[in-house]
């Protein structure tokens, strides 16, 4: 055995020996690019919300000032933007959760299993499929001479116009995030033994009380985690806004977006975001005070 | 549960419904690609593979879609080696913080995508780094890891590190046991990890819109075309292509990891 061979031998057996010197050897190169890149860069950008830009120059003011919260809470367009995206969060997730209940509802415990699968990989298609395609196509099927409005009028039925409005958007956000509720309530259903339900029909109780005592409380955790899905994808995006809703329907992504891309108004721009993560934190907060975490 | 006939019919035909709107969109869009007219109405009259090869032979699309791969390709093979790492460390080790580490491996796709763009922009703006390749590589990467992470460590946890201890009790080095054992045992579920974080990362416009500056991107691109209403039918080639090489590879990754938790719990934007 040469040298380097022995040598090699005895730091793996030392690393053998000591198991936290291989969990740190493992571990701190992925930790320091989260902590570096990641951790440092949202610190970056709560500070950045402190600072200002020089109205002449464009250029970032390095010098603390709270003039970027207190333009956002005096102005009324910013409050107006705010409670649009809220509102528009909150109606795009009942609207997921009513629609992915009964769907999940009937792959995990009434369609046979050989069409379960097929299911869910009908499901998981649109989930992974290219979200600029997705919207692109309700661009085609909503606008004047789009699918929609031409199927209505060969039927003959009243011609809808939906392009750039607030019900397109509704329409086209519900469709956009529907995957991401009915994958963790499909999963809760799957944790529901059958024979859960059997025994609850044999003691008397009809279909509709055993949905309500015992199948809700089970999956309550599994809608949770859907919501906060719908909630956040809704409450971040500018794209949907901008090329569904058009102008006159400005989320606080699109106020982001205008300000740091077109506006070079970083530190506004990063005030703003904050913003969006107290809305999340609050959403958050919320579930959690619904008792929606207890379960899991 | 007892469920009437009918009532199993009535959601039988609601599952439908929700299938067909859930895949009708896609259907649409790859219908459009191939309508010969320059505005898309229905009923398609002539068919025509043209608009491919107008978007094949742009300069713009295809040093967009060059950016893309390069970027795809980088930010994979970064989140390959960080993903598998923490799944490692998380796997075979008990320590303090131990789901701090994976809530941080999730927070990049937890939070809303436009935070962690401006977050990215925001340090570099502050460091002086100016805005290129390179911090597209390094966003994409950060929100990549998690997808590969998933898999492996479902991976890990379905199999057993006795393999790992039998090969070093018979004699095998380190470096043999990793290329001879662990990477075998693994190989699926890289591969699986690997796939899904280059469509994550092919597909990504809201991250990317901070990190890129004046690059575009082939989602970039897109976006803008349809954001000017220009070159239309070219965006729906285009747009097709993406569909096509983003669904390939997950459909491949979810065949080749049935079975394991990991595929459905990562979907994300």
């Amino acid at each position: 055995m040469s040298v380097r061979e022995g040598a090699r031998e005895r730091l793996g057996a030392a690393l053998w020996r000591r198991p936290w010197l291989r969990g740190a050897l493992i571990l701190s190169p992925p930790l320091t690019w989260f902590l570096v890149v990641y951790l440092a860069s949202l610190v970056a950008l709560l500070i950045t919300a402190f600072f200002s830009v020089n109205s002449l120059t464009g250029n970032v003011v390095y010098q603390w000032t709270w003039s970027n919260f207190s333009q956002i809470f005096t102005q009324s367009v910013y409050g107006t933007i705010i409670l649009r995206t809220v509102i528009m969060a909150v109606l795009v997730t009942i609207t997921d959760a009513l629609i992915a209940l009964p769907f999940a509802f009937f792959i995990a415990k009434i369609a046979s299993r050989r069409s379960r699968q097929a299911f869910l990989a009908l499901v998981f298609l649109p989930l992974w499929a290219s979200y600029l395609a997705r919207v692109y196509a309700w661009i085609n099927i909503l606008s004047n001479h789009g699918v929609l409005p031409n199927i209505e009028s060969h039927l003959g039925l009243p011609v809808t116009n939906l392009a750039y409005t607030n019900v397109a958007m509704w329409i086209v956000f519900s469709y956009l995030w529907l995957p991401f509720m009915i994958v963790p309530i499909y999963g809760a259903f799957e944790r529901v033994p059958d024979s859960l339900l059997e025994a609850s029909a044999d003691l008397g109780a009809g279909a509709w009380f055993t949905f309500r005592q015992i199948l809700m409380p089970m999956i309550l955790p599994g809608i949770v985690a859907g919501s906060i899905f719908t909630f956040s994808l809704t409450l971040g995006d500018f794209i949907t806004p901008l090329l569904i809703g058009g102008s006159s329907s400005n989320f606080i992504g699109n106020a982001i977006y205008d300000s740091a891309i077109n506006g070079g108004d970083l530190p506004f721009a990063a005030a703003l975001a904050f913003v969006s993560i107290a809305i999340m934190a609050v959403y958050l907060l919320l579930a959690r005070l619904a008792g929606a975490f207890d379960a899991i | 549960m007892k469920l009437s006939r009918l009532t199993r019919g009535g959601f039988a035909v609601f599952a439908a419904l929700v299938v067909t709107f859930l895949l009708g969109p896609l259907f649409v869009i790859v219908l459009f690609a191939f309508d010969k007219s320059n505005v898309q109405s229905l009923p398609i009259r002539h068919w025509t593979t043209h608009w491919f090869a107008v978007a094949f032979n742009d300069p713009a699309v295809r040093s967009a879609l060059w950016l893309s791969v390069k970027a795809g390709c980088a930010a994979t093979f970064i989140a390959l080696v960080l993903g598998t790492l923490v799944a490692f460390g998380i796997h075979r080790f008990r320590f303090f913080g131990r789901d701090t580490v994976s809530l941080l491996l999730v927070l990049p796709i937890a939070l809303p995508g436009i935070v962690t763009g401006l977050a990215l922009q925001s340090a570099f703006n502050i460091s002086h780094i100016d805005l290129s390749i390179y911090t597209i590589i390094v966003g994409h990467a950060t929100f990549c890891t998690v997808v590969v992470f998933n898999n492996v460590v479902a991976r890990l946890r379905r199999t057993s590190t006795s393999l790992i201890e039998a090969s070093s009790d018979l004699g095998a080095r380190p470096l043999q046991t990793f290329r001879l054992v662990t990477i075998p045992m693994l190989s699926t579920a890289l591969i699986a990890g690997a796939l899904l974080a280059f469509a994550l990362s092919f597909d990504e416009v809201i991250v990317t819109t901070f990190t890129a500056g004046a690059q575009n991107t082939l989602p970039l691109w897109i976006f803008g075309a349809i954001l000017r209403g220009q070159q239309l039918p070219e965006v729906n080639a285009v747009v097709v292509f993406v569909l096509i090489l983003t669904a390939v590879p997950i459909a491949y990754a979810a065949r080749i990891s049935s079975g394991e938790q990991s595929f459905r719990s990562t979907g994300s934007k």
